[in-house]
C-alpha cells in the first residue's frame, strides 16, 4: 500500500512527484508561496492538476495521464485534512464532530458515537465531548479535530500547518500528541518550524517555486542542506544526544547544559537547538557554570548580514566583524563555542 | 451627547444622529397617525368581520405555502449562485432578483400570460384540465414571484459568508455531497435561512399588485387581507384602518421574531482561555 503521486498545474507553476510508504510521515518544507497547500489540496481533490496520476495501493485517486479522465470525489479518497484553523462544525458538539467521519462511512449513531468517544481519549479530550467548539480553547479544538481526522480512518492524514494559529503553550502539546497518533500511520505534514520535521516526519522535502528542490531523512537534510531554503532553517543550531536531568548529552559525550520543554524526559532521544546569535567565540576556555563551552576548530568564516557566521564543529556562531579581527580567527583554529543555558532549549527528537 | 460607561469609539459625527432620527420618524410618523385614526370602540367588530376573517385566513395560509414554494426553489437556487461558478450565473442572477425592482402589476401580467388560460405554459395545463389564474393557486404563485428573491439574497448572503471550507473538511472526511448539504452546509446558514423565510412570508403577507392582475379579489378564494384592504377604504374607512393595523402588527411579529438574534450568524466564536 504505497502512495504516488504526480500532478502537474501550470496555472500555479506546480510539478511534483512523491511516494510514500504505509507508515511514513514526510513534512513539507518551503516558503510562502511555493505550492505546499496545492499539493495537498490536490491530493484531498479539491484542486484538479492539469494532467498526473496519484494512486494509494490499488486505489485510483485520479489519472489524467494520456487521453484517461479518472477524477475521484473528496469523499471516496480517504484523504483526512487537518487545517491551521480546527474547523469543527459550529452546530455540533465535539463528540458528535468526531462522529461525523464514521457516520458519514455508514456507521450507526450509537457506533459513531462510541468510535467518536475512543478517538477523543486518544487525544486526551474525552472530557470536553459535549463541549460546543464556541466553548474551546484554540488548543482543545485542533486537539479535537485531530482526532475527528483520525476517526475518519484515512488512508492518508493531511496536516496543513496544524500548530501555526496555537499560542507558544499549546503548540508543544499538540506537536507531543501528533508525535504519538502519527506513529505507524501515513501523513504529510506542512510545517514551517523545523522542530515539527525533526520531532514527526521520518522524510523532509523541501518544495520552492512548485517543485521539490531537496528530498531525505530529515537529519540528512538539515544537516548537509543543499537548497537555500533548507540552508536557512538550517541556521539554527542542532545537536542530538540522550536527554539528561541538565540538558543532553551527545552521543560524543559532550554534555550540554540546556532548558527543558515541558515534554522531555531524562534518558529518551533528544535535540539541542539554539541560534548562531547565542553563541560567543573565545580563545580560551570560559569557566561559569551555567554556561556551555565547547572547543571546536573553525572550518569556515563568512559574512552573514552585517556580522560575521563563525562554522565550526558542525555549529555556527555569529559575531560582529570586530570581535572577529579582535580574535584572529581564521579557519583551521581551534576556538571555544560559549553558550549560555539559557539560550538552549532540549526537545524530545 | 451622553456617552454610555463601556461604550467604544462609534466614528459618528453628531449630525448623522438628527438624520438619522429623521429618517426613524418618517417610517414611525404615518404609523403613528393611522393608529391615532382607527375606531378603537368599532376595533373588534371591524376585524373580527367574516369577510375580514375570511381574508385574514386565506392571507395567512397562502403566504404560509409561498414560504414553503420559496424555501424549496430557493435553497437550490442559493447554493447555485453563491456556490459553482458557471457561465451566465450573473445573469441569472439578475433576473432571479428582478422582481424586486419590477413594478408587482408588471409581475402579475407576467404570470397571466404564462399560467393565464391563453399563456404560455396555461394552454397546455387548460387541455389537462388545470386552471391556474383567478383560483388561490394562481395567489401563492403571485406571492412566490415577488417573494422568492428575499429568500435567495439573504441566503447566498449567509452562504458566501460561511464559506466553503466546512464543507471541503466535511468532504475529506468521507461525507457525500447530499450529506455534507444535510448535516452542514444547511445548519450553518439556518439563521440566514431563518430570516430569509421570514421576510418571504411578510413580503407574500403583503402582495397586492401581483395578486390582483392576476388571481383577481374573489371573497375567500383570491381576496386576500391588502386586497380586503383596498377594497373597504372606498366604502368603510374605519375597517380599513382597522384590518391595516392587524396586518402591521403581524408584520412586526413576524419581522422582531426574526431579527431578535443580530448576531447568530455561523461564523464560530472562540472562547479564549
Amino acid at each position: 500500500m504505497t502512495f504516488h503521486l504526480n500532478a502537474i498545474l501550470a496555472a500555479r507553476n506546480f510539478d511534483v512527484s512523491l511516494r510514500l510508504g504505509p507508515a511514513e510521515t514526510i513534512a513539507v518544507l518551503g516558503p510562502n508561496g511555493a505550492g505546499k497547500s496545492t499539493l495537498l489540496a490536490i491530493i484531498s481533490g479539491l484542486l484538479r492538476p492539469d494532467t498526473g496520476k496519484a494512486t494509494i495501493g490499488e486505489k485510483v485517486l485520479f489519472d489524467l495521464t494520456a487521453d484517461k479522465n479518472l477524477w475521484s470525489a473528496p469523499h471516496i479518497r480517504g484523504t483526512a485534512l487537518l487545517a491551521q484553523e480546527a474547523l469543527l462544525f459550529p452546530h455540533l458538539s465535539a463528540l458528535d464532530n468526531v462522529a461525523f467521519g464514521p457516520r458519514s462511512a455508514g456507521a450507526s449513531r450509537t457506533e459513531a458515537r462510541e468510535t467518536a468517544a475512543h478517538w477523543l481519549a486518544e487525544v486526551d479530550a474525552g472530557s470536553l465531548a459535549s463541549r460546543r467548539p464556541g466553548q474551546l480553547s484554540g488548543g482543545q479544538a485542533q486537539r479535537v479535530a485531530v482526532a475527528r481526522a483520525l476517526a475518519a480512518d484515512p488512508d492518508l492524514l493531511l496536516l496543513d500547518e496544524p500548530m501555526a494559529a496555537l499560542d507558544i503553550h499549546a503548540a508543544p502539546l499538540l506537536r507531543r500528541l501528533l508525535k504519538r497518533v502519527l506513529a505507524n500511520r501515513r501523513a504529510i505534514i506542512i510545517t514551517h518550524d523545523i522542530l515539527d520535521a525533526l520531532m514527526l516526519a521520518d522524510r523532509v522535502i523541501v518544495l520552492e517555486d512548485g517543485r521539490i528542490t531537496e528530498e531525505g531523512p530529515t537529519r540528512e537534510v538539515l544537516e548537509k542542506p543543499r537548497s537555500r531554503f533548507a540552508a536557512g532553517l538550517a541556521g539554527l543550531n542542532l545537536m542530538t544526544g540522550s536527554v539528561t536531568e541538565q540538558g543532553l548529552v551527545t552521543a560524543q559525550g559532550q554534555i550540554v547544559a540546556g532548558h527543558h520543554d515541558d515534554t522531555t524526559v531524562p534518558g529518551q532521544d533528544g535535540v539541542a537547538v539554539f541560534p548562531p546569535s547565542a553563541v560567543s567565540v573565545f580563545l580560551t576556555e570560559e569557566h561559569g557554570s551555567p554556561r556551555n563551552s565547547f572547543p571546536v576548530a573553525i572550518t569556515d568564516l563568512e559574512p552573514h548580514g552585517d556580522q560575521i557566521r563563525v562554522r565550526a564543529g558542525g555549529l555556527s556562531a555569529d559575531i560582529t566583524p570586530a570581535a572577529s579581527a579582535d580574535l584572529g580567527l581564521i579557519p583551521g583554529m581551534t576556538v571555544h563555542f560559549v553558550i549560555k543555558a539559557t539560550a538552549i532549549a532540549i526537545h524530545p527528537a | 451627547m451622553n456617552h454610555r460607561s463601556g461604550s467604544g469609539y462609534t466614528g459618528i459625527p453628531p449630525w448623522i444622529y438628527a438624520i438619522a432620527a429623521a429618517g426613524g420618524l418618517f417610517v414611525l410618523l404615518p404609523l403613528v397617525a393611522m393608529v391615532a385614526k382607527v375606531n378603537w370602540p368599532q376595533f373588534v367588530p371591524l376585524v373580527t368581520s367574516e369577510s375580514s376573517l375570511t381574508a385574514l385566513g386565506l392571507s395567512l395560509r397562502t403566504s404560509a405555502a409561498s414560504t414553503v414554494s420559496c424555501v424549496v426553489l430557493g435553497v437550490p437556487l442559493a447554493l447555485v449562485l453563491a456556490r459553482s461558478p458557471f457561465p451566465g450565473q450573473r445573469l441569472l442572477r439578475a433576473f432571479v432578483l428582478l422582481p424586486l425592482v419590477l413594478p408587482p402589476v408588471v409581475g402579475g401580467i407576467a404570470l397571466l400570460y404564462t399560467f393565464g388560460r391563453q399563456g404560455l405554459l396555461g394552454k397546455n395545463l387548460e387541455l389537462a384540465g388545470i386552471q391556474i389564474a383567478f383560483s388561490t393557486t394562481a395567489v401563492v404563485l403571485a406571492q412566490t414571484f415577488v417573494a422568492l428573491p428575499f429568500l435567495v439574497v439573504s441566503l447566498e448572503g449567509a452562504l458566501r459568508t460561511a464559506g466553503n471550507k466546512y464543507e471541503a473538511v466535511a468532504a475529506t472526511l468521507g461525507a457525500r455531497p447530499s450529506t455534507v448539504l444535510r448535516r452542514v452546509t444547511i445548519p450553518l446558514v439556518l439563521p440566514g435561512l431563518a430570516s430569509g423565510a421570514v421576510l418571504s412570508f411578510a413580503r407574500s403577507l403583503g402582495e397586492f399588485g401581483a395578486t390582483l392582475t392576476f388571481a383577481g379579489s374573489l371573497q375567500g378564494v383570491t381576496r386576500t387581507l391588502p386586497l380586503e384592504i383596498y377594497l373597504q377604504r372606498e366604502t368603510d374607512a374605519d375597517a380599513a384602518v382597522a384590518l391595516s393595523l392587524v396586518l402591521v402588527a403581524v408584520a412586526v411579529a413576524v419581522v422582531g421574531l426574526s431579527y431578535r438574534h443580530p448576531h447568530t450568524g455561523a461564523a464560530p466564536e472562540r472562547a479564549l482561555q
